[in-house]
């Protein structure tokens, strides 16, 4: 029916929003009359978008993402868009040019990052369910670190159509809720094919979650307990991961080799990416204006310093730097082959367990401040980067608590296997886990 | 090792201005940075195991574009239905 | 001292939308910014979708250039920051384009000669900058994102060419074959540009940007030689640079140092699978080529070698010829098309299309019939083609003859109604001094009666029919 609209009023104590929509519009379907929160890197018609950056200041889509379209088809009320750090460039939601999101756990910790507001929207108890995105653990890093279930589903299995670009290879977007179920659902809606983006998958995601894990092997890598892994976060995975055995799972411990060098992968690759993808906002088309009466390179230079913080102009020029005649082979194309070397790696795992397990996050939730050396930063996203440089679906759930803040245990699964690492997360959760 | 001037001559070619007082964290954090990296020289192989899809096309069937006013509607400055930009010459 | 030119052709691909989103192309008499998309227009959170008609496209051309076409291509990213590209960077083809080695022979300057293609890819034309403001007010530029998005391709030569005549002939060589594969529309304004590299063998090589014409192709490597061999001449070196062609002023200018340094940091497009159509081209039905098609203009309508590469080196002419061949003589109508009326529509500046074929067909008709001679022939053609200048149509040939009284003056009828020899007996009367000095053996005076004739007839009639008319009549019997 149409014309029904939500009131939405959050006390929003965190700062999980950058803006709400006070009284959105909902239809009929599956999600009807459901508030979901949108991510600020996913294109809202009519709903500025900005992706946490003062360079997208104003900036109105005359689109909606596929995403959201999916959304309002079956009746939902888009309530707002989410705090984030800055293009997804972070791991704390620190990055956002308006101001950090504070852990609804612990206010005085960060909520994690990217997708930071969308997991303390969630975590508050403002939304049943939110839009995440995963570069490089986006959704799963804050998912863990506020004590939600958040997924990262197969590459290509979302349609990223509409999610504003930071490294196209490696990011999707995915489902935040406070347990699986909803996850599973969000993720019902959003998935699907779209013409419109050309790495999508011809993959419908119906699925009714099981808890029976009886039969299935987990392996559990042991690189994802190496040094720098809290030892109190890695006892409260192990224990989940003994739950799972106890009813039914079989768990064998085997190597990543590749884990090595996986971050450094990474990096490099989503530099590189971003160092072109962001080298559109000028000023001319949308955002901030663009000074024109001063010479085109100068005025150029000039709005991306202003527009961007330090962290993506850091992004940008070392990803230009690894994309530049003398480096491209040393760094781009290494961090291909790196690549590569991750994929044949869960390749090879696949074939002697079904899914694989460990915790999402080496620690639990930063306090405010402590990541100020980017390197420091970078290296808390090792657990979470595999899965995106192979586009396998991982999805993180808590399981426990470290000094009275959440854990997340990470479920990796075969390519295209979304279904199997939501049934075994969500016989985690059914499983009376602590 | 990166110096001050690599940092600069890397922020010509990215084509953004680092102020001055910048120029010290940017080149201690490219090196801490680019010295992790360099565990990437021990990777061997290729990158281009395409197993992926490929032939993804759309037909050549014209959509209805965006009206003028929305193509503008997001920009600073305009004229004539042109969007307005720095010069180049 | 030899000339070694290359050339990296841009054509526009006459498809309906743009390379990578449903945008139309058809956007040259429109207003700025109105064919663009969230794709084209670069906003954030757009993705391509590569246009299936594009791919063929190209693939006919890397075809008929006899090149091949690997397994597998990729586009790339070629990053460089320009107000006219909506995402800061071009989405082209890099290290693994489309189609490779390749060659189109040609009319060279010693005979018939094979040019080496390196490559044929794909690519997205940038957007249009208008510079504006001057010397007293401030300067900058508007944009207009209509033409961002048109699907390019680039083919790029070997440096087999050897003057810039030979770079033009390959170019007028490669626009028909463009156009014969149905492709491209050489008509449309800007859908060709090239770059040409231009040393003189044992210097160092000079880029030509920005050529926007055929003509201006020739002009522009002309202007280049002549500008390096002065230079060497003088004892300076050639250096390694860029330059752009100024067209109006018929000059190469060298461009900023900076730009050679241009690092475009290519890397492939993440947001495009790859393409694998190898197995596409044996499926592709090449049309009669050029080439194809003048060897059958010779042998089933016997033109000459000459007149044949003429009219198939144009399609549209080529396609014109035929019309009018098929109610005419064709040899005849060879003549008249090649030589005739393309020197005629050149010096009007028009167009072959503006031109109804049977509308001239009828012209040369009259020809054939002998009711008309040559010279009124192309007098009525000339009045025809400014008719249709002036007013896009123009009166029939026959009606025109009429109106004009150009009907020929034939001899064939009995000499009292003989209008020939009335006017010959006509300037027998009245020149009886050019009478004389013909008897007396002066030969030259008859070209004065001739003359007389022919002014009397007002060029209604063949010299040759005067001639012998004048010589019966002198010859005294009457």
């Amino acid at each position: 029916m149409a014309g029904r609209t939500l009131s939405f009023h959050p006390d929003d104590r965190f700062h999980a929003f950058l803006r709400t929509v006070p009284d959105p519009a909902f239809g009929e379907g599956r999600l009807s009359g459901m508030p979901v929160a949108v991510k600020d890197n996913i294109s809202t018609a009519g709903i500025e978008t900005t992706c946490a950056s003062r360079i997208l200041t104003g900036y109105v889509p005359p689109f909606d993402a596929t995403v959201v379209s999916l959304l309002k088809k079956e009746g939902a009320a888009i309530v707002g868009k989410t705090n984030m750090d800055e293009f997804g460039m972070g791991s704390t939601t620190e990055n956002s040019a308006f101001g950090p999101t504070k852990n609804p756990r612990d206010e005085t910790r960060v909520p994690g990052g990217s997708s930071g507001g969308s997991a303390a929207a969630v975590a508050a108890g403002l939304v049943p369910l939110a839009l995440g995105t995963d570069t490089g653990g986006s959704i799963r890093c804050p998912a863990a670190f506020c004590g939600i279930v958040g997924l990262k589903p197969t590459y290509g299995r979302v349609s990223r159509y509409g999610l504003v670009a930071y490294a196209n290879s490696l990011e999707q977007i995915g489902p935040m809720a406070a347990d699986v179920p909803h996850v599973n659902l969000l993720m019902s809606v959003i998935a699907g094919y779209d013409p419109k983006d050309s790495m999508s998958l011809d993959a419908p995601y119906f699925h009714t979650p099981s808890m029976d894990v009886r039969g299935t092997r987990i392996g559990v890598p042991e690189e994802f307990f190496g040094e720098g892994v809290d030892p109190r976060v890695a006892s409260v995975v192990w224990d989940a991961i003994s739950l799972l055995e106890r009813k039914g799972a079989e768990i064998v411990t085997c190597r990543m080799p590749s884990m090595a060098y996986a971050l450094a992968a990474y990096y490099v690759t989503c530099m590189s990416e971003a160092s072109s993808n962001l080298a559109r906002y000028d000023g001319i088309r949308y955002g901030p204006p663009v000074d024109v009466k001063k010479p085109w390179h100068e005025a150029f230079q000039e709005r991306r310093r202003e527009g961007f913080g330090i962290e993506v102009r850091r992004r940008i020029m070392l990803g230009t730097f690894a994309l530049s005649s003398g480096y491209y082979g040393k760094y781009y194309a290494k961090a291909q082959a790196a690549r590569q070397n991750v994929r044949k790696d869960f390749q090879r795992l696949f074939t002697e367990v079904d899914v694989l397990a460990g915790p999402t996050m080496p620690t639990v939730a930063f306090r405010f401040g402590e990541k100020s050396d980017p390197l420091s930063m970078y290296l808390s996203d090792i657990l979470t980067v595999p899965a995106n440089l192979a586009g396998i679906p991982a999805i993180s759930v808590p399981c426990g608590k470290v000094e009275g803040l959440p854990v997340g245990l990470q479920i990796m699964g075969r390519w295209m296997e979304d279904e199997r690492v939501i049934d075994v997360a969500y016989a985690y959760e059914q499983g009376g886990g602590p | 090792m990166i110096t001050e001037r690599d940092v600069e001559h890397i922020g010509t070619l990215a084509d953004i201005a680092i102020l001055r007082e910048e120029l010290e964290e940017f080149t201690t954090s490219f090196n801490k940075i680019l010295e992790y990296f360099d565990i990437l020289d021990q990777v061997r192989g290729e990158g281009t195991g395409e197993e992926g899809a490929a032939n993804v096309f759309r037909e050549d069937e014209v959509i209805t574009s965006l009206s003028q006013d929305e193509v503008l509607s997001n920009a600073g400055e305009t004229e004539d239905g042109f969007f307005r930009a720095p010069r180049v010459m | 001292m030899n000339v070694i030119v290359g050339l990296e052709i841009h054509c526009q691909l006459d498809t309906k939308t743009k390379l990578f989103c449903g945008c139309s192309t058809d956007y040259r008499d429109d207003e700025p910014n109105t064919h663009v998309c969230p794709v084209c227009l670069g906003l954030p959170g757009s993705l391509p979708v590569i246009n299936r008609k594009a791919v063929e496209y190209a693939l006919r051309v890397a075809k008929a250039l006899h090149c091949t076409v690997p397994e597998e291509s990729v586009f790339a990213r070629k990053n460089y920051f320009y107000p006219d590209l909506d995402k800061g960077f071009q989405i082209t083809q890099y290290d693994r384009p489309l189609a490779v080695s390749g060659y189109l022979d040609i009319e060279g300057d010693e005979g018939e000669k094979r040019v080496r293609i390196t490559r044929v890819h794909m690519e997205e034309d940038p957007g249009r900058l208008v510079h504006k403001g001057g010397m007293d007010r401030p300067r900058y530029s508007l944009v207009d994102y209509n033409r961002a998005g048109i699907p390019l391709i680039e083919i790029v030569t070997e440096p087999d060419l050897r003057s810039p005549k030979e770079a033009r002939r390959f170019l007028n060589k490669l626009r028909a074959t463009l156009e014969y594969l149905g492709v491209f529309d050489s008509e449309k304004e800007g859908s060709l540009r090239v770059d040409a590299n231009v040393s003189l063998e044992g210097s160092e090589r000079v880029e030509i940007k920005n050529i926007t014409s055929y003509k201006g192709v020739e002009k522009a490597l002309t202007f280049e030689v002549t500008r390096q061999k002065n230079a060497l001449r003088r004892g300076q070196k050639i250096v390694r640079e860029t330059r752009h062609f100024v067209e109006a002023r018929g000059v190469t200018t060298s461009a900023r140092s900076k730009e050679m340094e241009q690092d475009y940091r290519y890397f492939p497009e993440p947001d495009l699978p790859p393409v694998r159509v190898a197995g596409w081209v044996d499926g592709i039905v090449l049309p009669e080529l050029p080439d194809a098609r003048r060897q059958r203009f010779m042998a089933q309508y016997g033109c000459s070698l000459i007149h044949a590469r003429t009219l198939t080196g144009d399609l549209r002419l080529a396609d014109f010829y035929e019309k009018v061949a098929a109610g005419t003589d064709p040899v005849l109508a060879a003549t008249w098309v090649a030589d005739t009326l393309l020197g005629e529509l050149n010096y009007r500046d028009m167009p072959v299309a503006a031109v109804p074929s049977d509308t001239f067909a009828e012209l040369v008709a009259l020809v054939q019939e002998k009711s008309v001679t040559d010279r009124n022939a192309v007098e009525v053609l000339r009045i025809l083609l400014d008719q249709i200048k002036e007013k896009g149509s123009c009166e029939g040939p026959r009606a025109c003859v009429e109106r004009l009284g150009l009907r020929i003056i034939g001899t064939g009828a009995r000499e009292g109604d003989d209008p020939l020899a009335s006017a010959a007996r006509e300037a027998i009367a009245e020149n009886p001094r050019a009478v004389e000095d013909y008897r007396a053996g002066r030969k030259e005076a008859l070209n004065f009666l001739v003359g007389q004739v022919m002014k009397k007839t007002r060029g209604c009639a063949k010299p040759s029919d005067v001639n012998a008319v004048l010589i019966r009549l002198l010859s005294g019997e009457e």
